[in-house]
């Protein structure tokens, strides 16, 4: 180049003077060996937002896309608008259910270290999401979730066993092992089959819905995404499609932080909040205290209710913090600060909930800590009835040729001539 | 009927039998398609189960994955095969194993239409032949009629099956047989024994080919526009070739192959879609693997070439008369 400073700058090139363009990469508030930092967080008081009318239009209530809804104060009390003033028995149930989510993951963290599965996703600080919603859904909403929504199933009641036999792929696993370990299907139970595709299921989920409003149904459907894959196409063609045709559907946006190792920020945190997503497509944009089950509670009746009044979507921002490490793969150590996790500022869901119903008198200590037990004995029995039909790699799968099943409804020529050349196969070999 | 017509037609008896059938994509409500292909089931079925949808295609497949969830029979439009590619992820990883990887808890019944192929000069974007990416999936079935009998009865089975269908309409031959000489008038589907087409309901089986001509000298295996260009090399040529309309790619049948190669003992394969890793790899591997004993000639293929679809030089581009009949003699010499 003759003029490497540009001094001779004519129109249409870049002229003297002018600054050097830089490109902004993201970069977290603190990596390892150092200080977690939370400063950055506004972390509104208990109470202090307000709650919109059902049928509010998306455009005046754009303030809660900003906002915190928080229900659980510093004491554990219940305070505010967004009180759902729920009975004791179902604030128990919420209790145990985020409970037993959490033993059922430690046991299965604790197989898959053992080598008795391949992977295993800990919903670890993050069990008020799906049980908070679930629990405000009706029985018979479809779900569709992300892969650490395991907590929808649980508060379904859906057996545990059920859902070890597809972690350990075994003979008793109702998807053939054909699954990688907590991509749960369960149609009965409103679970949507899981996809290791990022924020496909978004799209389905909003499709399901149009469908049930097209039918008259009274149905909805729910989805869960995590910030990080906000920034995939099919986020944005499903929030297209639910406000195009007011689809009765409740999308989640589960910021929990990290995306693997890739902070939030990397999604468009550092510029705006995932709830406001919603206001560029007109649909009602909500952002909760994840770690609050009382507040995604709240939230997500208030969008049921929406919903099925016929008044649209909503976008639900669950603001909560990943605890454990993305999946049994990953080293979280290796990226963040190791204080981050018992410094978040949001607390712990499950502790939360238990000082708010130890505060109402109908709970206590050792009814906790008697439950606990209760509740671990009972993942280490479930875990050993799901072992009796096998654990990964273990001999105790399906039959081989079941394999070719199931890729279309009749299984063609094709598919037939292969499955019997690997029977042959295996049988020349002697096994 | 044209093969518009006929395609309208199967829509219309589809939507009319089965209250569960939806059609929905880009311009296919108040407008009927920019090929009219869906014109006045808006009119006649309602919004409720014809409507126009936003501009992405993952989201429409994506929607349409859901409504199939449900228990709807969705019938998305792809406008443009060529506008397949932002859907791919949703037709490949979702539509296409949902049955599989939910052990057949939920299933994705769909029909995705959508017009392919070149001849039309519609540039790099108006022109592709995907069918190869689709072929290559496994759980997905693909299916290209070849006159407007066979694309209603073919739709009517796609739409009734409960696998996820790519359903290919060569466009080019929407409106009249097309052999292959750009330069003469355009023919019309008037008069032609395949346009004789039912107005009411009957299926045309999906892995059933069709022997489009019955021969004796060789076999050419093709599907969509080049079944015509094809039909009119090898008359012009005056040879007797058994001419093999293969109608579905999955599922194939490959006993219309194998019987007739055996037969003839020599063997052509005509696609428009480009050569390297395209279908007509996969018809030569097969022959080659069944029929290696009875061939007389080396297997031989006639493609769209390894580039681009170019526009000004589309006729160059296209596997036209000029192309087949150097093929038919070379396998005839050897």
């Amino acid at each position: 180049m003759s003029d490497p400073d540009g001094i001779a700058g004519t129109e249409g090139q870049a002229g003297r003077n002018l600054p050097r363009l830089r490109l902004h990469v993201p970069e977290p508030p603190a990596r390892p060996g150092e200080s977690a930092d939370f400063t950055h967080f506004e972390i509104p008081a208990a109470g202090a937002q307000p709650r919109p009318d059902e049928a509010a239009q998306p455009a005046d209530m754009r303030d809660m896309a900003y906002g915190l809804i928080r229900v659980l104060d510093e004491q554990g009390q219940a305070v505010g608008p967004w009180n759902p003033k729920l009975p004791p028995e179902t604030l128990l149930r919420m209790l145990r259910a985020m409970a037993l989510t959490r033993a059922f993951d430690a046991r299965m963290f604790r197989a898959q270290r053992q080598g008795k599965t391949s992977f295993y996703m800990k919903s670890t600080g993050e069990e008020a999401v799906s049980i908070g919603a679930a629990l405000a859904l009706s029985r018979d909403d479809m779900c569709f979730p992300s892969y650490r929504q395991q907590g929808i199933l649980i508060a379904r009641d859906w057996p545990i066993v059920d859902m070890m036999n597809q972690i350990y792929s075994n003979k008793g696993d109702r998807l053939k092992g054909r699954q990688l370990p907590i991509m749960y299907s369960a149609r009965e139970a409103g679970f949507f089959s899981i996809s290791g595709n990022l924020t496909t299921q978004y799209p389905q989920a909003v499709g399901w819905a149009m469908a049930s409003a097209a039918m008259g149904d009274t149905r909805i459907a729910a989805t869960w995404c995590g910030e990080g894959s906000t920034a995939e196409g099919d986020f944005h063609s499903a929030c297209t499609f639910a406000s195009v045709y007011r689809a009765p559907v409740i999308m989640n946006v589960v910021n929990n932080q990290w995306a693997i190792s890739s902070f939030s920020g990397f999604a468009g945190a550092e510029s705006t909040t995932f709830a406001a997503r919603a206001i560029g497509y007109g649909i009602a944009g909500l952002r909760v205290d994840g770690n609050d089950v009382l507040a995604v509670h709240a939230a997500t009746r208030w969008a049921a209710d929406r919903a099925r009044s016929n008044a649209g979507p909503t976008l639900i921002e669950h603001f909560t913090y990943r605890v454990e490490g993305h999946s049994t793969s990953d080293d979280p150590t290796a990226y963040r600060s190791a204080e981050e996790s018992s410094l978040w500022p949001l607390g712990d869901p499950i502790a939360r909930l238990k000082q708010h119903v130890i505060g109402l008198g109908i709970w206590d200590e050792e009814r906790h800590a008697a439950m606990d037990r209760e509740l671990a004995e009972m993942v280490r029995d479930a875990a050993r009835e799901a072992e009796k039909n096998g654990i990964l790699g273990h001999g105790l799968h399906h039959p081989m040729e079941s394999m070719f099943e199931d890729v279309f409804e009749e299984m063609p020529w094709h598919l037939k001539e292969q499955q019997q050349q690997m029977l042959d196969e295996w049988k020349a070999a002697g096994l | 009927m044209t093969m518009i017509q006929a395609i309208n037609s199967a829509l219309d008896v589809m939507m009319e039998r089965d209250p569960d059938v939806v059609v929905m994509g880009e311009d296919v409500g108040y407008f009927g398609g920019v090929f009219r292909a869906t014109a006045g089931l808006q009119q006649k079925y309602g919004k409720n189960r014809v409507f126009d949808t936003p501009i992405t295609e993952c989201g429409i497949i994506g929607v349409a994955v859901g409504m199939g969830a449900y228990g709807l029979r969705p019938v998305p439009e792809i406008q443009f095969a060529d506008y397949i590619y932002p859907a791919l992820d949703q037709l490949v990883s979702e539509a296409a194993r949902l049955r599989y990887r939910s052990a057949g808890e939920f299933i994705a019944p769909m029909t995705v239409r959508s017009p392919f192929g070149g001849g039309i000069f519609g540039g790099q974007t108006h022109s592709q032949s995907p069918e190869g990416i689709f072929t290559h999936v496994s759980g997905v079935k693909t299916v290209i009629p070849s006159t407007p009998y066979d694309a209603k009865g073919l739709l009517i089975a796609a739409i009734e099956d409960n696998d996820p269908t790519i359903f290919f309409e060569p466009k080019r031959i929407y409106n009249g047989p097309f052999d292959g000489h750009y330069d003469t008038p355009a023919k019309s589907w008037a008069g032609h024994p395949d346009a004789q087409v039912p107005a009411g309901y009957y299926r045309v089986p999906l892995g059933q080919a069709r022997i489009a001509r019955a021969g004796e000298a060789l076999t050419i295996l093709c599907y969509g526009t080049m079944v015509h260009v094809v039909e009119n090399s090898v008359t012009s040529l005056g040879v007797d070739a058994e001419i093999i309309d293969l109608r579905t790619l999955v599922p194939l049948d490959i006993g219309a192959i194998e019987a007739s190669v055996k037969k003839t003992g020599r063997c052509l394969i005509v696609h428009e879609a480009t050569r390297t890793s395209g279908f007509g790899a996969e018809l030569l591997s097969l022959v080659q693997e069944r029929c290696f004993y009875h061939l007389e000639a080396p297997i031989e293929r006639v493609t769209g070439f390894d580039t681009p679809y170019p526009h000004s030089l589309e006729w160059a581009y296209f596997p036209g008369p000029v192309r087949i009949r150097e093929a038919i003699n070379k396998i005839l010499r050897d």
